[in-house]
C-alpha cells in the first residue's frame, strides 16, 4: 500500500507492507537511524517519536496510521545548527551514557516542557516512566529536563545550579554545552 | 545529589582537579544527542539480507525430524539452513568462553527453551520471521532438570549426552581456602550464624540487544563482522580458531554498543550463523535479536544456590566465614571468565574483613536453561561473593543484637595490613575502609535515622536501614594467572602524535557507554599536556586497533587506562630526547611541565609538545639515533588487581498494608583510586544503584517445572524506571591504587556488587518486628509479604 505522511517537516510518500511498523518505516525505509527499537511490547520507549506533537512508542503505531500525519523524530530536534536546549541539557548533565535510550528520552522531554515549561522533579519522573535506560538511574536525566527548562525560562541561575550538581563548579570553561554541541 | 569531600590527611585531592580536565563534557555525546550514535542494527549494506533464528519451545527434547520445505519456497527466502547442514562443515558446535561447547544449531536434542535449531536469510527481516513459521519440527520430549538441588539426583535426565561417558549433570567442582583452619575456628567460635542464600538468576538486558551484519567477501575471501562485542579483538580470535578463518582476514568492528553489562562479551550462536549465512549467499547478512531472544537465550547472571556460615566471639570479632554453593550454569558452560577462574573471583568473598580462616566448596551443575553466569556488571562474581558475606554479616549483626555498622567497623582490613593478603589468596592493594564507612554514615545521618526507625517503630510502621560495605578486585588481570581460552588478559594501546601536536590513541577496549572516548583521552592529555579535545579515540575495530581483550569486569581503566598512561610516558621520553636537540642541553638539563619542556634554571627556553610534535616530523637531522615521527606502542600487563571499595547505606519504607518496598534513600560512598572524570564515575555509580534496586526488588529470570520462561519480555521481567529509585547521593574517597600508573581502579560494577546486600539488609531491617533474618531476592510484595508471615521461601 502507499503511504504518505510529513516527517520531520519533509513529505514523504512509500509503498509499504500494511503490517510495517513505524519504528521499522523511519529507521529502514528512510534511514533515520536516530529512533531506536528496543523491546517488542512497547515497554522500553527508545522508539519514543512525535505523532501529531504527542510522544507516542513507534513500535505500536503502523506506518500506514501514521499515514496523512506530522511525525517527528530526533534529527529535527537541532534547528538551523543550534542544538535543542533538551539536547545541550543533556550533554550538560551527564544524562546520557550508550545513548540508546537517549532519543527517545529526549522527545519525552520535549514533548514534557513544551505544555509544561517548569516541570517538578516527580512530574518528570512521571513523564519518563514509561521509558527505560539501563546506564543512568534516571537523576542525571530528571536534572537534563531541568536544566533545559531552567534555560528556556531565562533563569540562568537555576540552569547553572542543576549543571553544577552534575559537573561541579570545575568544569572547563571550553566544554561549555552550547560550544561541544557545535564542534562537530 | 550530595558530593561530600572528607579530604581526610594524606589523600590526593583529584577530584576539583582530576588529571586537569576533570569533570569534563562527554566527546561521543554530540553525536548521541542528533541520533546519530551508529550502532549495529544501523550498518545498511547494499544487497543486505536478513536472518532470524527459530529456537526451541521446549527445555529438553530430541530432535525427530526438521523440514524446511516450505519454508525454502517462500519466494524472498535465499536460505534455510538447520543443524544438520552445520554439522556437514563441522560448524554445528563451538567452544564457549570455559573450555565447553555449545550447538550453533541443535543437531541431536534441544536443552534450553529458546536453543537455537535453524535459521532462515531472507530479502527482508518480515519474511525471514515469516518463514520461520513454515519450518515444521518434530520434538520428541524429555523430562527438563529444572531445579539446580535435584540436578545431581540419582536418575535425573543426562543433558549434555553429547559429552562422550557424561552419566549426570556436574559441570566441575571446585574449592578456595583451608577447609581444616577453617573447621577448627568453627569449632572453638563462641558463636556461629548460618544462612541460606539464594542469589537468583537475572539477566543485563542492555536496550541494545545482540545482532551483526557479516559481509563475506568471497574473492578476497575477507569476512567484516559488525557485531555487539564488548571484546572485539578476542572474538575475531575465536573465529579465526572455530571457523578456521584466517586471522588477518577478519576484521570485527565493535561499533556504539546500546549498553552491555557483560551480555555482549560471549559469542551467541547468532553471530556465527550471520558468517555462515554471508558465506552461504554471497551477501552481507544482518542478524538482529528481538528482546525475548535476548532474555531467554543469551548471557544470564547470577544463579548460586548458596550457604553461608560464619563465626564469631560474642564481642563481634569476626573469625571466620564458610560457604557451599551450588551453581546453575544453564545447559552449556558459558561462562566467561579467566581459564583458571571457574567461579569467576568468588573467591573474595572474604570481603572487607580481617580473618582468621575461610574456605568456600562448590558444585556446578548443569539445568536445561539458558547458558551464562558471568554477566550483569558482576566482575566475575564479585556481587555474589559481596552479597552473600554482607548478608550473613547482617545475620550475624542480628544474632549478636549488635547495630551492623558498628560490626563492620570493628572488623575491618586496617589500612597499616595493606598490602593484605586475604585468607584465599587475594592480595588486596590499598584501602582505607573506615574513612569511607563513617563518611557515608555522616552523609546518611546514621545516628539520626536510627532514632527515627525507633520512632516509627513505635508507630507500627516499617523502616530500614541498611548497611553494606564492599571490596571488589578488578582489572584482570596479569598474564601468569589469567587468560580466556589461552588468551593472556593483557591490553595494547598506540598513540600517535601527528605534525600539527593532534593526536589519535588506539584501545584493544570497547566502550558500551562508559566514555572512553573522553576519559581516555583525559589520560593521554595529562600525560602528555595535548588538550583531551585534541586527542581522537579510536576503539572496535580490529584492524584499527592493538590487540587486547575488551571491556568487562571493571577492566578497561585498571588494564587499559594503565596502558594509555604509559604509552604516553613512552612518548613523551622521546619528545623528550628531541627537545633536547631544539633547545641543544642535555635531557638531564630538561624539566617538563605539562605541555612543554624548558631548560632547569631557564623557563624561557622551552618547547611546547606540539612544537617537539613538528620536528619530530620535520626536516633536519634529529638527535642521534633517533626515528623520525612521535609514537608508540606498547601492550599492558598488570601486576595485580585493583581493588576499588565503598560503604553504601540505603534506607526504605516498606507499606505494612502492601508490602511494597520504596527505597527512599541511597547513600553510596565510592573509592576507585584516582579519579579521571568524576562527572563519569558518578553516572557509572548511578547506573549501578539502579541495577541494584532491580535485582533487590524486582528482576528475576525464573522457569516453571516444564522449563519454560517466566522472565523473556520487558513485560514479565521487570527492571526500574524513574519511579523506583530515588535521586542518589554520592560521595567519595580517594585512596590511589599503588601499582596502576595513574593510581586508578575500576568503578564500572561497584555499584552493581555493593547495592544489592545495601537494599535486602534495608528491607529485612525493616521487617525486624516480624522476626524476619533473612528473605532471598526480589523483594516483589509478593515475596516480602511471605517474610512478614514467616514464610519466605527460596525463589526456586
Amino acid at each position: 500500500m502507499q503511504v504518505t505522511m510529513t516527517v520531520n517537516g519533509e513529505p514523504v510518500t512509500r509503498e509499504v507492507e500494511g503490517r510495517l511498523l513505524l519504528v521499522h518505516f523511519l529507521r529502514d525505509h528512510l534511514g533515520l537511524t536516530g529512533t531506536h527499537w528496543g523491546c517488542d511490547t512497547s515497554n522500553c520507549g527508545t522508539c519514543v517519536v512525535w505523532l501529531d506533537g504527542e510522544p507516542v512508542k513507534s513500535c505500536t503505531v503502523l506506518a500506514a496510521m501514521a499515514g496523512g500525519h506530522e511525525v517527528r523524530t530526533v534529527e529535527d530536534l537541532e534547528r538551523d545548527g543550534q542544538l535543542d536546549p533538551v539536547q545541550r541539557g543533556f550533554i550538560a548533565c551527564h544524562g546520557l551514557q550508550c545513548g540508546f535510550c537517549t532519543p527517545g528520552m529526549m522527545m519525552t522531554a520535549r514533548a514534557l516542557l513544551d505544555r509544561n515549561p517548569d516541570p517538578s522533579e516527580p512530574e518528570i519522573r512521571e513523564a519518563i516512566s514509561g521509558q527505560i535506560c539501563r546506564c543512568t538511574g534516571y537523576a542525571t536525566i530528571v536534572r537534563s529536563v531541568r536544566w533545559a527548562a531552567a534555560v528556556e525560562r531565562g533563569d540562568v541561575v537555576e540552569a547553572a545550579a542543576v549543571a553544577e550538581d552534575a559537573t561541579g563548579p570545575d568544569v572547563e570553561p571550553a566544554a561549555e554545552p552550547a560550544a561541544a554541541g557545535g564542534a562537530q | 545529589m550530595t558530593t561530600t569531600d572528607p579530604r581526610p590527611a594524606g589523600f590526593v585531592d583529584n577530584d576539583h582537579k582530576p588529571l586537569g580536565h576533570g569533570r569534563m563534557h562527554r566527546k561521543e555525546d554530540p553525536r548521541f544527542v542528533r541520533g546519530r550514535g551508529r550502532y549495529v542494527d544501523d550498518v545498511q549494506l547494499p544487497g543486505m539480507l536478513h536472518l532470524a533464528i527459530l529456537r526451541s519451545p521446549l527445555a529438553h527434547a530430541r530432535i525427530v525430524s526438521i523440514d524446511t520445505s516450505a519454508a525454502a519456497a517462500h519466494p524472498k527466502v535465499k536460505a534455510v539452513v538447520t543443524g544438520t547442514d552445520l554439522a556437514a562443515q563441522g560448524l554445528a558446535w563451538m567452544p564457549t568462553l570455559s573450555n565447553d561447547v555449545q550447538a550453533v544449531l541443535a543437531t541431536d536434542k534441544v536443552r534450553f527453551q529458546g536453543q537455537e535449531v535453524a535459521f532462515v536469510v531472507a530479502e527482508d527481516r518480515y519474511s525471514a520471521r515469516d518463514a520461520l513459521e513454515l519450518i515444521e519440527v518434530e520434538y520428541e520430549p524429555l523430562p527438563p532438570v529444572i531445579d539446580v538441588r535435584t540436578a545431581l539426583a540419582d536418575g535425573a535426565p543426562v543433558i549434555r549426552d553429547d559429552l562422550e561417558g557424561k552419566t549426570d549433570n556436574h559441570c566441575f567442582d571446585w574449592e578456595t581456602g583451608d577447609q581444616a583452619a577453617t573447621d577448627a575456628v568453627f569449632e572453638r567460635a563462641e558463636v556461629v550464624v548460618s544462612q541460606d542464600i539464594v542469589y537468583p538468576r537475572s539477566h543485563p538486558a542492555p536496550m541494545e540487544t545482540c545482532g551483526s551484519v557479516a559481509d563475506f567477501d568471497r574473492v578476497e575471501g575477507r569476512l567484516t563482522l559488525w557485531s555487539t562485542t564488548q571484546a572485539p579483538h578476542a572474538h575475531r580470535t575465536l573465529y579465526a580458531l572455530v571457523a578456521g578463518l584466517p586471522e588477518h582476514k577478519i576484521r570485527v568492528i565493535s561499533p556504539d554498543l546500546g549498553g552491555g553489562f557483560g551480555n555482549k562479551v560471549p559469542i551467541y550462536p547468532g553471530y556465527v550463523c550471520s558468517v555462515v549465512a554471508s558465506i552461504v549467499t554471497g551477501k552481507p547478512v544482518k542478524w538482529m535479536e528481538d528482546r525475548s531472544e535476548n532474555l531467554m537465550s543469551t548471557g544470564f547472571a547470577r544463579d548460586y544456590v548458596m550457604r553461608g556460615e560464619i563465626a564469631a566471639t560474642r564481642e563481634g570479632k569476626i573469625l571466620a566465614i564458610r560457604t557451599n554453593v551450588l551453581a546453575d550454569h544453564g545447559a552449556f558452560n558459558g561462562t566467561a571468565a579467566p581459564v583458571k577462574y571457574p567461579a569467576g573471583f568468588f573467591g573474595v568473598f572474604t570481603g572487607s574483613y580481617d580473618l582468621e580462616a575461610a574456605y568456600c566448596s562448590m558444585t556446578a551443575v548443569y539445568t536445561n536453561k539458558a547458558p551464562g553466569g558471568v554477566a550483569y556488571a558482576c566482575s566475575f562474581r564479585i556481587t555474589e561473593a559481596v552479597y552473600l558475606v554482607e548478608r550473613i554479616v547482617d545475620c550475624l549483626a542480628q544474632e549478636l543484637d549488635m547495630d551492623p555498622a558498628e560490626l563492620r567497623l570493628r572488623n575491618f582490613i586496617r589500612p597499616e595490613q595493606f598490602p593484605y593478603r586475604s585468607k584465599t589468596g587475594w592480595v588486596y592493594d590499598s584501602g582505607e575502609y573506615e574513612t569511607a564507612m563513617r563518611l557515608a554514615m555522616d552523609m546518611a545521618g546514621y545516628e539520626d535515622l536510627r532514632r527515627e526507625q525507633a520512632e516509627k517503630r513505635e508507630r507500627g510502621e516499617l523502616m530500614g536501614i541498611g548497611v553494606a560495605f564492599f571490596t571488589e578486585a578488578v582489572g584482570a588481570g596479569p598474564r601468569k594467572d589469567m587468560d580466556i581460552l589461552g588468551l593472556g588478559m593483557n591490553d595494547g594501546c598506540e598513540l600517535r602524535v601527528h605534525p600539527t601536536g593532534k593526536a589519535v590513541v588506539r584501545l584493544s577496549v570497547q566502550s558500551q557507554g562508559q566514555g572512553h572516548e573522553t576519559t581516555f583521552a583525559q589520560i593521554v592529555a595529562e600525560e602528555i599536556g595535548i588538550p583531551p579535545d585534541d586527542i581522537d579515540v579510536v576503539h572496535g575495530d580490529t584492524d584499527n586497533t592493538p590487540f587486547g581483550l575488551g571491556t568487562y569486569g571493571s577492566r578497561s581503566t585498571p588494564v587499559s587506562g594503565a596502558a594509555a598512561a604509559l604509552v604516553a610516558r613512552k612518548v613523551r621520553d622521546k619528545a623528550r630526547i628531541i627537545a633536547s636537540g631544539m633547545l641543544e642541553v642535555s635531557v638531564a638539563d630538561l624539566e617538563w611541565e605539562k605541555g612543554s619542556f624548558h631548560v632547569t634554571g631557564d623557563p624561557s627556553k622551552s618547547v611546547t609538545i606540539q612544537q617537539i610534535a613538528m620536528a619530530a616530523h620535520g626536516a633536519g637531522d634529529l638527535p642521534e639515533g633517533l626515528e623520525g615521527a612521535l609514537e608508540a606502542q606498547i601492550c599492558y600487563n598488570p601486576v595485580n588487581l585493583t581493588y576499588p571499595f565503598g560503604a553504601y547505606i540505603c534506607v526504605v519504607d516498606v507499606d505494612p498494608g502492601t508490602a511494597v518496598v520504596k527505597v527512599r534513600r541511597f547513600v553510596a560512598v565510592d573509592d576507585c583510586g584516582t579519579r579521571i572524570n568524576p562527572m563519569i564515575i558518578e553516572g557509572q555509580v548511578h547506573g549501578g544503584l539502579t541495577d541494584g534496586v532491580g535485582m533487590a526488588l524486582m528482576e528475576m529470570i525464573a522457569f516453571d517445572a516444564e522449563g519454560n520462561c517466566l522472565g523473556g519480555s520487558l513485560m514479565d521481567y521487570l527492571i526500574p524506571t524513574s519511579l523506583e529509585v530515588p535521586d542518589w547521593e554520592t560521595g567519595h574517597t580517594v585512596t590511589p591504587s599503588p601499582h596502576h600508573p595513574i593510581g586508578a581502579k575500576g568503578i564500572g560494577e561497584s555499584a552493581t556488587v555493593g547495592s544489592p546486600p545495601a537494599i535486602v539488609n534495608a528491607v529485612v531491617d525493616a521487617l525486624r518486628p516480624f522476626g524476619v533474618r533473612h528473605a532471598d531476592m526480589p523483594l516483589t510484595p509478593s515475596r516480602v509479604w511471605d517474610a512478614m508471615r514467616g514464610a519466605a521461601t527460596p525463589p526456586i
